[in-house]
């Protein structure tokens, strides 16, 4: 199977003819491009079987921002019995950011495919588990997208840990559990007009307001100590 | 305010306080479903000693044994690739330190080799450049190798080779802050050439730590290759087929322990790889055990290399003599118009990559370090993917993990050698 990258890619080329451009060669590496993105994983799988590109080194997805179709998306496979490389890419439209995957071809390309997605947010349909990987699961933007500002964009952290928000209400040193005790031991967590909060008073404070003014008579008790 | 839930939990000490007659005591292979208990998960990390940085791995356990786990990466996510698009190709160099932190001056020479692809003069370099960063990388795998077999071993269990180790670890990092300025975060190529030329004496500290560095080996190697704990926690465990490492897509000394004779040093040569006379060595088990033979054996070629190197290291500049690409010298800058207009431009607008696309991958300590660059002309990158060895090593876990007990975990990870800082980039 040895040949130089050019034969290898004119093999694949010959096999699929139309649904294969001309192969491009610049700076030694030669690029193939796949018009039609539904195609890809029949192409990688003959570049596999037929041609020896048994290592599949890179997934990378590109965002022509601006321009029809917008996303690129770039496989870089090698081969080691033949030592060659080829580079074959495709895209895929703003609207329909979605192509075959190649997992079954390399199981390699399951985290390249889930970082495409995490990053650009092209969907690799039939991937078996299609979450992000770098971001964090819930995270809304694709960052790597050309319109999503280096500086980031403000975010709520989701909620991982907890189905509802943690009992923080009149200051930080709350806690319910204790109860009456608790409040005994920590004078901070009285609310200013009553001797110490009921549990069946808590829902009501949830609001901002009573927040604030809890936190405000958080600091009273210290006063009078003073 | 939140509901609290009432969670049972089965209290130990009472439960042994009940007498329990010979009995009631189930037979051994009958247990009841009771007994055998439901599967439990098991969070490892982010925070774990032996996950050497953030990884976090979810384990199913069945008792001690791993039914599966799910590894999750992104703890160290900084946006690389997106900082790299808004800056010029030599501002990106120092985030080429933070990738693989453990072997910055391999990275800068990886990151260099990629730009200077990209434009068209990787012909064009220098020939002492291209031998000193030989010397780089090759340092870079000492030093990296050197850290991967000290917290491996301690990690199974053998303080002192961590201590031994990192005795020489310090010797290069002085080496680094005389040649760099920096002991860590070293920054030293630049696209064309170098930050600097190799400062007096250099060569000579470099000769003398071959020296000591290869009696170092042959402690290590006393102390771990023989070492019965440590065999019995190697050896045999965290096997990685031939077939699955190829298409895991794993690199570097992982996919070399399973028997795939491929170094990018050999196959595709770069720099003066092809003049110079090294061994790969390749492993035949693929389980942790041959891994760190594997890197034994590569820090000793790796010596053998910079000796070569060293022995050969030619005169003249450093920088290709184009100002368009490296800096005009300091001297002629200041008294020159020409010059001062190259270091002008050099500075603000960056080096000019003509369209197109290039991908180069190069031979890192963790495997296979590719920087694809997709440029439309200008001094920044259009796109610039960073291809980490350790991202792709790490995701085979799902697959290698299960099967192997809880305390293999650590045999394997220690073996597989990944740093976060790539992985995650």
């Amino acid at each position: 199977m040895a040949g130089t990258a050019r034969e290898l890619a004119e093999r694949l080329k010959s096999r699929f003819n139309t649904a294969l451009s001309e192969p491009v060669e610049y700076r030694g590496e030669i690029t193939l491009v796949v018009p039609d993105p539904q195609r890809i994983a029949e192409v990688c799988s003959a570049a596999k079987n037929d041609c020896g590109f048994d290592f599949l080194v890179d997934i990378t997805g590109i965002d022509n921002y601006g321009e029809d179709p917008r996303f690129t998306i770039v496989y870089h496979l090698y081969g080691y019995s033949h030592c060659q490389a080829l580079r074959l890419k495709t895209s895929v439209s703003e609207e329909h950011p979605e192509l075959p995957t190649v997992t079954g071809v390399w199981r390699a390309a399951d985290w390249h495919e889930r970082e495409a997605y995490d990053m650009m947010g092209i969907r690799f349909m039939g991937h078996p588990d299609l979450r992000r990987i770098l971001m964090w699961e819930g995270y809304p933007d694709f960052p790597l997208r050309k319109d999503f500002p280096v500086s980031g964009r403000p975010s709520n952290v989701p909620e991982v840990g907890f189905t509802r928000t943690a009992p923080l209400e009149g200051g930080p040193f709350v806690t319910v559990a204790g109860g009456k005790d608790t409040i005994a031991r920590e004078p901070r967590a009285r609310k200013p007009d009553t001797e110490g909060p009921e549990p069946k008073d808590r829902p009501e404070h949830k609001d901002n307001s009573s927040t604030s003014q809890s936190a405000t008579g958080g600091a009273e008790p210290i006063e009078k100590k003073q | 305010m939140a509901e609290s839930r009432e969670i049972q939990v089965r209290d130990a000490g009472a439960l042994a306080s009940i007498p329990v007659s010979p009995d009631a005591l189930p037979v051994p292979g009958e247990e009841s479903a009771e007994l055998r208990g439901d599967r439990m998960i098991l969070n490892m990390g982010p925070s774990h000693p032996a996950t050497h940085g953030v990884l976090r791995i979810v384990l199913e356990l069945e008792g001690e044994q791993i039914i599966k786990a799910s590894p999750e990466v992104g703890y160290l996510h900084r946006g690389d690739e997106k900082i790299a698009e808004n800056m010029t190709y030599t501002q990106f160099v120092p985030y080429t330190d933070r990738l693989d932190y453990l072997a910055p001056l391999a990275n800068n020479v990886a990151y260099a080799l990629a730009v200077e692809k990209a434009m068209g003069i990787d012909k064009d370099l220098p020939e002492r450049t291209r031998y000193i960063r030989v010397i780089c990388a090759e340092l870079g795998r000492i030093q990296s190798h050197l850290l991967g077999l000290g917290s491996y071993a301690m990690d199974v269990g053998a303080m002192t080779v961590f201590l031994h180790t990192f005795t020489e670890r310090e010797k290069i990092y002085n080496l680094c802050e005389s040649l760099t300025g920096a002991r860590f975060t070293t920054s030293y190529t630049r696209i064309g050439g170098l930050a600097r030329d190799l400062p007096p004496g250099w060569t000579d500290a470099l000769s003398r730590f071959c020296e000591e560095v290869q009696i170092n080996f042959d402690e290590t190697e006393t102390l771990l290759s023989r070492n019965r704990i440590f065999m019995d926690r190697t050896q045999g465990v965290g096997v990685i087929s031939r077939e699955a490492a190829i298409d895991y897509g794993l690199s570097g000394p992982n996919c070399r322990g399973s028997g795939i004779e491929h170094d990018l040093r050999k196959s595709n040569p770069y720099l003066v790889y092809d003049q110079l006379d090294f061994d790969v060595p390749v492993g035949s088990t693929g389980d942790c055990y041959d891994r760190y033979i594997l890197r034994i054996e590569e820090m000793r070629q790796s010596v053998r290399i910079i000796r070569q190197c060293l022995d050969r290291l030619p005169g003249g500049p450093i920088n290709v003599p184009d100002g368009k690409i490296a800096l005009p010298p300091k001297e002629h800058v200041l008294t020159r118009m020409e010059e001062l207009i190259h270091h002008f431009i050099n500075v603000t607008q960056g080096v000019n990559v003509p369209a197109g696309e290039t991908y180069f991958g190069h031979e890192n300590p963790k495997g296979e370090l590719g920087f694809y660059i997709n440029s439309r002309g200008g001094g920044t990158p259009y796109r610039l993917k960073i291809r980490s060895p350790s991202f792709t090593n790490l995701s085979i876990l799902p697959h290698l993990l299960p099967g192997h007990m809880v305390s293999d975990v650590v045999a394997i990870l220690g073996s597989l050698d990944f740093v976060m800082g790539e992985c995650d980039r």
